[in-house]
């Protein structure tokens, strides 16, 4: 097992990370357009945070090649059922944590937003988002990093990205493929990680908070 | 056009209770029941009672955080309920004690969120911060670019009291805004409150269940149970001639009347001028200062003459000077 | 609804390949778990209690982004010599075994640490102010404590072994996962579901007793 796929074919492999990126991205903003109203939604109406919870942590709990194979009969093969399956599991992550960061700022920082005069809309955008936000992030990366490695299976069912170095390493029987998908995919997790890290600490919560500790 | 900008005249009352009741949904009994009250333009009024006996909710139906069910309050003789909640509050200052201070906004962020939400230009705000943080003690340069984190908890009630009165509201709302600060950075802020009321002459309505801080403050007393009024008024008459055994309870364990009680009146007389009528009413001058208080409120006067050993009068016991002494606390007399 | 006719007519017709498949998976998943904890439980102990802990348990959480399939793939190169472990088994599954223990790891070594490093100090204090030994406030006191968030990791550990057994059909071991790839491989719908149905169920399962597991220790009856 050696790095030569990484090394000579590079173009390739950063082919394929793009590939990888494109899949992930359209799997994000689809799960969002379901993340962010459920997470209000169970915000506004906290009777149906644990029974929601539960039906997306079994979601959750579904295996990712069983959910591949549901999908294959309604969906067939390729990128859709790829960017289905992983927007459902992105799910858990999103609407946990936009609950909690909605719910968990200051009810006195509320109560004052309005005891100041502004309006429904100008606490929501000048408080309560703002001190959620970095919660709101969290959630974000920590959806947004297992769906790049969940997002490997799905080479099997011609989604493409780098998963397709994987299978092709076990079918040609080159691992140095093999090395180089996980390596791609790994460095993409973390450097992604890395990145909204740092993202959540631009927030002006975020940064209130570490000035206050140095 | 402003509602309650529309007053040329401005009615001498700032807020009118008018037979308000409040009952929480799930709430066995009415938070506040059928309460009326009347808070004259410029005084500082302070409510007083035990926990649960509806002071806060009382204070919050003021400006609309909690709707009564029954009942009409006036501000500026206005009823509340015709002027949109975000309009009314912006023109009352509102202070409570968990500070409510924006975390994720510096200093001067927050003592601007009014201004800027009433559209005033950057100058103007800028401007209008650092005289703030000037009037409640935080020198601009040192603190406007802090955040609340950065403060102690009696710098953050500053700020909070600053952002309170960034567009000079004609009335104040506080819930006890020096609950939770020691001894004496609460003193601290009772003489500095009282000396900005001085100067800008707002309406204040203050929560407390501090009788000394009560007495200290106040130019009526306001005491509630159980969601009704059951005495109003001066606070030294509060104090000396409580209506019942609650109310002296309450009041009982008052430090200004303890003090009163061990000060010699001719310590705090004015001499007599020449050619001057001494007041009628006499009293030896060993007699202690709650005494003489106690005839002075029960005779309706404002002065009492004290007498030396051979009945010559020594000098003159004013009511108002004994209303500063009750309301000095033993730092201010230290310092 | 034909799907799953189909489904369970195949079951039916091939019910000791079914039942084989599903002892194959069941075995690798439990074999690969107990080994887990007996391996991984210990090291999240150590790394409680070890100034590195940390810097092992944020390795272990960074190693979490490797995908559960290159873990088998990668190991796949070695079969052989993999193989020569277990003589008596198949290499494959002995090498899906290994694949599957190190998934293991990461959710139980970080709960381990975690659930251990949660109990409060102050109870620990009150433990040995009362006398214990520093054995005794582990295993009375500071372990049972831990337990439920432990049993927490299990509980993640249980899942992601069932899930990625089925990848093991990839490498040729026997598992559920096989109707699922020759399902796609010969496009029958109805195979697929002879996979993906059951594989679902033994998560679900582990999922819901595993938590009923959780819900025991942190009550003692
Ligand atoms: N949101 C609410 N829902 C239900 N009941 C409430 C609510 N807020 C207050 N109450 C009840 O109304 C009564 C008056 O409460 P309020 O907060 O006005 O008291 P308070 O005088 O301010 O007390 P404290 O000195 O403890 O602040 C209490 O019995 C309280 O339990
Ligand atoms: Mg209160």
């Amino acid at each position: 097992m050696n790095f030569d796929y990484l090394i000579d074919h590079r173009d390739e492999v950063l082919r394929l990370t793009w590939e990888h990126i494109q899949l992930c991205a359209l799997a994000i903003a689809l799960a969002l357009v379901f993340a962010i109203p459920l997470g209000v939604l169970i915000t506004a109406y906290p009777r149906l945070r644990v029974s929601t919870l539960v039906i997306l942590g079994a979601i959750y709990t579904i295996p990712s090649l069983a959910f591949l194979a549901f999908l294959i009969p309604p969906v067939g093969l390729g990128r859709q059922p790829a960017v289905i399956v992983l927007a459902a599991y992105a799910q858990l992550a999103l609407v946990r944590n936009f609950q909690a960061g909605l719910s968990g700022v200051d009810p006195n920082a509320l109560e004052a937003s309005y005891g100041v005069g502004m309006t429904a809309w100008q606490s929501l955008t000048r408080v309560r988002l703002p001190l959620a936000l970095p919660v709101l992030i969290a959630g974000m990366r920590i959806a947004i990093v297992s769906t790049i490695s969940l997002a490997t299976v799905t080479a099997w069912i011609n989604a493409g990205g780098l998963g397709s170095l994987l299978f092709d390493g076990i079918a040609f029987n080159r691992p140095s493929m093999i090395l180089a998908g996980t390596v791609a995919i790994s460095a993409l997790a973390l450097g992604v990680d890395l990145l909204l890290r740092l993202v959540e600490r631009m927030t002006p919560a975020s940064r209130a908070l570490h000035q206050a500790r140095t | 056009m402003n509602k309650l900008d529309g007053q040329h005249n401005p009615p001498v009352n700032a807020i009118e209770y008018d037979r308000v009741s409040k009952t929480y949904p799930n709430g066995s009994r009415s938070a506040v029941s059928d309460l009326s009250l009347t808070v004259e333009r410029g005084k500082f009024v302070v409510l007083l009672g035990p926990s649960g006996c509806g002071k806060t909710t009382l204070l919050k139906m003021t400006n609309r955080l909690i709707e009564p069910n029954s009942g009409t309050i006036r501000v500026d003789g206005i009823d509340i309920m015709s002027v949109p909640a975000p309009e009314l509050r912006r023109r009352i200052g509102y202070v409570i004690q968990q500070t409510g201070l924006f975390p994720h906004m510096r200093v001067e962020d927050n003592i601007a969120v009014v201004p800027k939400l009433l559209g005033w230009d950057k100058r103007r705000t800028s401007a209008r911060i650092d005289e703030l943080l000037h009037l409640v003690g935080l020198p601009p340069d040192a603190y406007r670019r802090r955040y609340p984190a950065q403060l102690s908890g009696g710098e953050q009630q500053r700020v909070g009291l600053a952002r309170a009165l960034a567009v000079n509201p004609d009335t104040m709302l506080m819930d006890e805004p020096f609950g939770a600060l020691d001894a004496i950075t609460r003193s601290k802020l009772q003489l500095e409150l009282r000396r900005i009321h001085q100067e800008l002459g707002q309406t204040i309505v203050f929560v407390t269940h501090d009788i000394d801080e009560a007495v200290r403050l106040a130019d009526d007393i306001v005491i509630m149970r159980g969601g009704r009024i059951v005495q109003a008024g001066d606070p030294l008459e509060i104090v000396t001639d409580p209506v019942d055994e609650f109310v002296s309870d309450l009041v009982g364990a008052s430090d200004a009347l303890r003090r009163l009680s061990l000060i010699e009146a001719r310590t705090i007389a004015t001499p007599v001028h020449a050619g001057e009528l001494p007041p009628l009413e006499m009293r030896p001058e060993t007699i202690d200062v709650r005494a003489a208080l106690g005839v002075m409120l029960g005779r309706g006067l404002e002065r009492i003459a004290l007498t030396g050993e051979d009945g010559d009068v020594t000098g003159i016991l004013e009511l108002d000077a004994v209303r500063t002494v009750a309301r000095t606390h033993p730092i201010e007399a230290t310092v | 609804m034909d799907l799953i006719r189909g489904a369970i007519d195949y079951i039916q017709e091939n019910q000791e390949r079914f039942l084989d498949a599903l002892t194959v998976h069941v075995r690798l998943s439990v074999y690969a778990l107990l080994l887990g904890i007996l391996i991984f439980v210990p090291l999240g102990i150590l790394a409680s209690r070890w100034s590195g802990g940390p810097a092992l348990v944020g390795i272990v959480s960074a190693a979490r982004v490797v995908p559960s399939i290159s873990v088998l793939f990668l190991l796949y190169p070695y079969r052989r010599e993999i193989g020569q472990i277990a003589p008596f088994w198949d290499r494959n599954f002995t090498l899906a075994l290994i694949a599957l223990t190190l998934l293991a790891g990461p959710p139980l070594i970080i709960n381990t640490d975690a659930a251990l490093r949660g109990v409060a100090p102050s109870v620990l204090e009150n433990a040995e102010g009362l006398g214990m030994t520093g054995s005794q406030v582990f295993t009375r006191v500071q372990f049972p404590l831990a337990l439920p968030v432990i049993t927490a990791g299990v509980r993640t550990a249980a899942v992601e072994v069932i899930a990625s057994a089925t990848f093991a059909a990839f490498i040729g071991v026997g598992t559920l996962g096989r109707f699922i790839t020759s399902g796609l491989t010969l496009y029958d719908f109805s195979l697929l579901l002879v996979g993906a149905i059951p594989v679902t169920l033994l998560a679900l399962g582990a999922e819901v007793s595993l938590a009923g597991l959780e819900r025991l220790v942190a009550h003692p009856a």
